[in-house]
């Protein structure tokens, strides 16, 4: 899309140039000043819209956390569910309404660390939804505690001493479970990221997208990484771009090199593709295909 | 079996247990939705309902676990099927999050729970009745919640059908609380014509689409709902909210948010209340039952009977909300209200309360396993009549 169409209205200050997607009435946010979301609403919002998915056809569920709160911001059907189990709940939203398209916008401890087994079970079905995982390496919302992805030696709450277990390197456990798009991006990688979310929109099965992302409050700060402009600044200097590259290689170590990129994309039947064709095997003529959702204009 | 000809519903006289009757009961309640995850001894409701769904237009998934299947079943309402799951106790326990989820965004959708012995693993092949008060307090916070208790694999299919009512009426999840014995009980199940199946539709909101609020809730204090993907652009969210759904995190939404959804039950109480009632009036003892144990009851107040004590019987059907009018007015006129439960005093203590001291109360306890000896029903009477 043509960047000049969405900032469009630019120079009237009291226009946000997303604002018809956005609940401006819920503003201000909730989230701190260069945190890494509002580039990712940015990017979800641009994607959508370049993607020419009907609006009402695209349904954002959130789990709990900095992250979950991005539902709650999105002018669509917008879903806040309990930590860990967005990914369950937009199963249930997809396989009872197979027209809507499902995204999440969740952060890295509710996706793989309380909801892991429904991440990897969702990549296993190739399950028809979009994820974007927040990842600022720990749980921000409640203070900064220790996350399955907080990189070895780096500090948090739970970690005085430094972190010592070893994090998940989630673009390889989604891809090794059976995910059919997945990629990582930075909160630098703006244009790269709405591609990929646009791409991961429009991809049939399990589409998952890292999204790598400034915690200036409490990861930077305790870890005296400077300020989120700083944070930004490293992820120039150190995201290398890198297409198709093994998931395995792309650990995440403390304060070194981040392999971005977009790492699968291939075609493989959806969970709904997988059912359908299973009954039409074995049931033949007496398969009678999900009659869909109740339709309000007829359910009286 | 031909159910494109023939439709879903098999109308006819059926041999069927509590489960197979469970599972027939929503497909006749219009359920097209089911995610569950094995767990005896409820399997055979998923099952026969893997079984059916597909020559049915419906469609079953089975999740990675309980908390999975309780989340899609919640998500699911949401996309505009009637669904539910099925679980027994340590399935029931990890429910119990999402439930108040379902709750606190008044999404309707039934959770069988068929009660096997506890706690912890317990007797997964043995009855108990040992949930009752998990199903009404299980989840964290303040909540009313329905549940009903079948006595027979006729009702089985009967009150599943009666549990879609009321979710889609009051939009809660509404809890139908079976157990072993009656789940593994075969006997005979008539299922009427569809035609003849009162279904409730869900409270679809009508109005123009940018007007929606989600939780402005008509005269009964329930909201009209909307299926996603209609273009409302709601938000709906466990957060304490306000009529337009948004998280408002002060003492005073609280209290508008929380007492609508007790009060939309509170308030509805005798609506909802289903019991049954036989020999009340001029009874000295009148036992109160649910579920199995009213079954096994009746044998007991048969005995008594027949040594000349006035028995009464009240048997819940409706067990949350506690019909406490109901016992308030017996504990008024009776001498004893003596309540059996496989359990060691759960229900007992909310008849107890309710009676307030107006009539003795006695529980007479089972840890689970099996149902009761009738005798031992029968010595509480003989007790209850002196």
């Amino acid at each position: 899309m043509n960047p000049d169409q969405l900032v469009g209205k630019r120079g009237t200050p009291d226009f946000h140039p997303m604002e018809d997607f956005l609940r401006m009435d819920r503003m201000p946010h909730i989230w701190c000043s260069t945190c890494g979301l509002g580039t990712v609403l940015t990017a979800f919002i641009a994607a959508a819209q370049e993607s020419a998915i009907p609006r009402e056809d695209i349904v954002v569920v959130s789990g709990i956390g900095c992250t979950g709160r991005a539902a709650g911001y999105l002018k669509y059907d917008s879903f806040h569910t309990t930590h860990g189990r967005a990914i369950p709940y937009a199963t249930g939203l997809k396989v009872a309404n197979p027209r809507l398209k499902v995204c999440l916008i969740s952060g890295d401890g509710d996706l793989v660390s309380i909801g892991g087994n429904h991440l990897i079970h969702a990549a296993r079905r190739n399950m028809d939804l979009t994820v974007i995982c927040v990842n600022n390496f720990n749980y921000a919302m409640t203070g900064g505690q220790a996350a399955p992805t907080t990189p070895q030696t780096a500090m948090a709450t739970t970690t005085p001493y430094g972190a010592f277990e070893r994090p998940f390197n989630i673009p390889f456990l989604v891809d090794s479970c059976g995910a059919t798009y997945v990629a990582r991006w930075t909160a630098l990688h703006v244009r790269q990221l709405t591609i990929s979310i646009k791409e991961a929109m429009l991809h049939r099965g399990f589409s998952f997208i890292e999204v790598i992302s400034p915690c200036p409050t409490v990861y930077a700060r305790r870890n005296r990484l400077g300020t989120g402009l700083d944070l930004m600044k490293f992820y120039h200097d150190h995201s290398i771009t890198k297409n198709f590259a093994s998931t395995r290689e792309c650990d995440i170590k403390f304060q070194q090199d981040i392999i971005v990129g977009k790492f699968v994309q291939k075609e493989e039947p959806t969970y709904l593709d997988s059912m359908e064709a299973q009954m039409k095997k074995t049931l033949g003529a007496k398969f009678v295909p999900y009659v869909g959702p109740m339709d309000p204009a007829k359910d009286k | 079996m031909n159910e494109k000809k023939r439709g879903p519903v098999p109308t006819g006289a059926h041999y069927l247990d509590g489960d197979h009757a469970c599972a027939e009961g929503a497909i006749a309640a219009g359920c097209r939705f089911i995610a569950g995850y094995p767990i005896t001894p409820s399997t055979e409701v998923a099952e026969r309902l893997a079984e059916r769904f597909p020559r049915i237009g419906g469609t079953f998934i089975q999740m990675e676990d309980e908390l999975a299947s309780i989340a899609a079943v919640l998500g699911a309402a949401w996309g505009g099927a009637r669904a539910m799951t099925v679980t027994s106790g340590p399935g029931f326990s990890l429910m119990q999050e999402n439930i108040g989820l379902g709750v606190m965004t008044e999404t309707p959708c039934v959770v069988v729970n068929v009660q096997r012995g506890g706690p912890s693993t317990g007797l997964p092949t043995l009855t108990g009745q040992q949930d009752m008060m998990q199903a009404r307090w299980g989840s964290h916070g303040d909540y009313e919640i329905i549940a009903l208790s079948p006595s027979s694999p006729q009702e089985c299919f009967d009150l599943t059908v009666t549990c879609f009512n009321l979710s889609e009426k009051y939009r809660v999840p509404v809890m139908f609380m079976m157990d072993e014995c009656v789940g593994h009980m075969t006997e005979k199940v008539v299922i009427p014509a569809a035609d003849t199946i009162e279904v409730w539709p869900r409270r679809w909101y009508r109005g123009p689409r940018d007007k929606y609020l989600p939780y402005a809730p008509d005269k009964d204090g329930v909201p009209p709902m909307i299926r996603a993907g209609d273009d409302h652009r709601v938000h709906i969210t466990g957060l304490t909210h306000d009529e337009r759904g948004y998280p408002i995190i002060t003492a005073e939404c609280q209290h508008l948010c929380v007492s609508r959804l007790v009060d939309k039950i509170r308030n509805n109480a005798d609506d909802l209340m289903i019991v049954k009632e036989e020999q009340l009036d001029g009874a000295d003892v009148v036992v109160v039952a649910y579920g199995i144990s009213a079954r096994v009851a009746t044998k007991a107040i048969a005995d008594a009977r027949k040594k000349g004590i006035k028995v009464g019987f009240l048997r819940l059907i409706t067990v949350w909300p506690f019909p406490e009018k109901k016992i308030r007015d017996l504990a008024g006129k009776v001498g004893c209200l003596v309540m059996p439960e496989i359990n060691l005093g759960q229900m007992y203590r909310e008849m107890e309360r309710a009676a307030a001291g107006k009539c003795r109360t006695l529980l007479v306890p089972h840890c689970g396993g099996w149902v009761h000896d009738p005798n031992d029903i029968l010595k509480a009477i003989l007790e209850g009549a002196k």
